[in-house]
């Protein structure tokens, strides 16, 4: 919400602020917590695609007001179809 | 909700520091005696005691816990009753000495043996999160948390969860201490509402900066111990949900004032 002047509210930016250090926070003061997020998330990725080894980088970044997911997998090739496991 | 069962230690604990620990620990143990619980005041803040003054006794402390722990004297005589207020005691920690005269296991005996005799003990702990804090959730069972509505005592209040989490404590509850419920509704400071939704931790109860606070704690008289303030209607009102009494929130409620009411109705809260 904006003010008369046009500025954020202080608290909504307090929040945001808060967001992004807490996401941030959570994740370094717990060290399986990213490894088991990027396992999980090329478990995932692997059953659409055929994921090209080197290089696959899932990591944290602020980005503005807010904080973002990032994910570089790199993609030798794509399944026929995906979520094989389900056929 | 149930409350919480008697002979339970109960950690009032925060991260950082001044966001009203002590305070927190002091009020609820008079609004808990005022209930007719017997109650123990434990301050586990070593090196810099802090309790016996805000509760007024701190010329009657003989011995403190580092004395019991090195066993110049039995707990008993470590204990100081307040003549106030019946069922109200307070373990001194030591002033002299630093928070490695206590290992975690000396104070789970301590407790262990407060236990036998009292219907709640409240451990005040240090701000950080070094062995001073390990010592005062040793021999907790439950945690209250005392957070201000500022990012730093917010943040540090989700790493204390974190480590009351990996301690196996049960989920510990949320104290949000100094709420200028004016300020929310112009947007500048936080609400109960935000932090706790940040925090995913059940409230306990809401205290309003009061300015008898500075009052009550320069005389040494809690707010709770008589009538008539804001801060300690609130503390007794937390002390009423630790015995498992539904009290509602509502009278501190941020969101219950004529504009905010209005807002809402225009869709912009």
């Amino acid at each position: 919400m904006l003010n008369l002047f046009g500025r954020n509210q202080s608290r909504d930016v307090a929040k945001n602020r808060l967001r992004n250090v807490l996401a941030h926070d959570r994740a370094d003061t717990s060290p399986e917590f990213m490894d088991h997020l990027r396992e999980d998330v090329m478990r995932i990725v692997s059953e659409y695609v055929e994921v090209g080894g080197q290089g696959v980088d899932v990591h944290l970044q602020s980005v503005e007001d807010h904080v973002a997911l990032v994910a570089n997998i790199p993609v030798k090739q794509l399944r026929r179809r995906g979520r094989p496991s389900n056929n | 909700m149930g409350g919480w069962p008697v002979g339970e230690v109960i950690v009032i604990t925060s991260g950082k520091g001044g966001v009203g620990k002590t305070t927190t620990t002091a009020n609820l143990g008079v609004a808990l005696a005022q209930l007719g619980m017997k109650t123990c005041l434990v301050d586990a803040d070593i090196g810099l005691r802090n309790l016996d003054v805000v509760l007024g006794l701190e010329n009657r402390i003989v011995y403190d816990l580092v004395d019991v722990v090195e066993g110049f004297c039995r707990l008993r005589q470590a204990l100081i009753r307040d003549k106030r207020l019946e069922g109200l005691n307070l373990l001194p920690a030591a002033q002299t000495k630093d928070k490695t005269a206590v290992t975690p296991e000396q104070m789970r005996q301590v407790t262990d043996e407060l236990r036998q005799e009292f219907d709640y003990i409240l451990i005040d702990s240090p701000a950080g999160i070094e062995q001073g804090f390990k010592n005062a959730i040793a021999g907790a069972d439950r945690a209250v948390i005392v957070a201000t509505p500022e990012v730093a005592s917010v943040r540090d209040a989700d790493r204390i969860i974190g480590l009351l989490e990996a301690a196996e404590l049960p989920p510990a509850r949320l104290v949000v201490n100094r709420l200028r419920p004016g300020m929310v509704r112009k947007g500048d400071m936080m609400s109960v509402d935000d932090i706790v939704d940040i925090l995913a931790i059940d409230l306990i109860g809401v205290v309003p900066e009061d300015e008898q606070i500075v009052v009550t704690t320069n005389r040494g008289e809690p707010a709770a111990l008589t009538q008539g303030s804001r801060a300690g209607d609130a503390y007794r009102a937390i002390a009423r949900r630790i015995r498992g009494e539904d009290v509602p929130f509502a009278e501190i409620d941020d969101r219950t004032g004529f504009l905010s009411r209005l807002r809402r109705i225009f869709g912009q809260a």
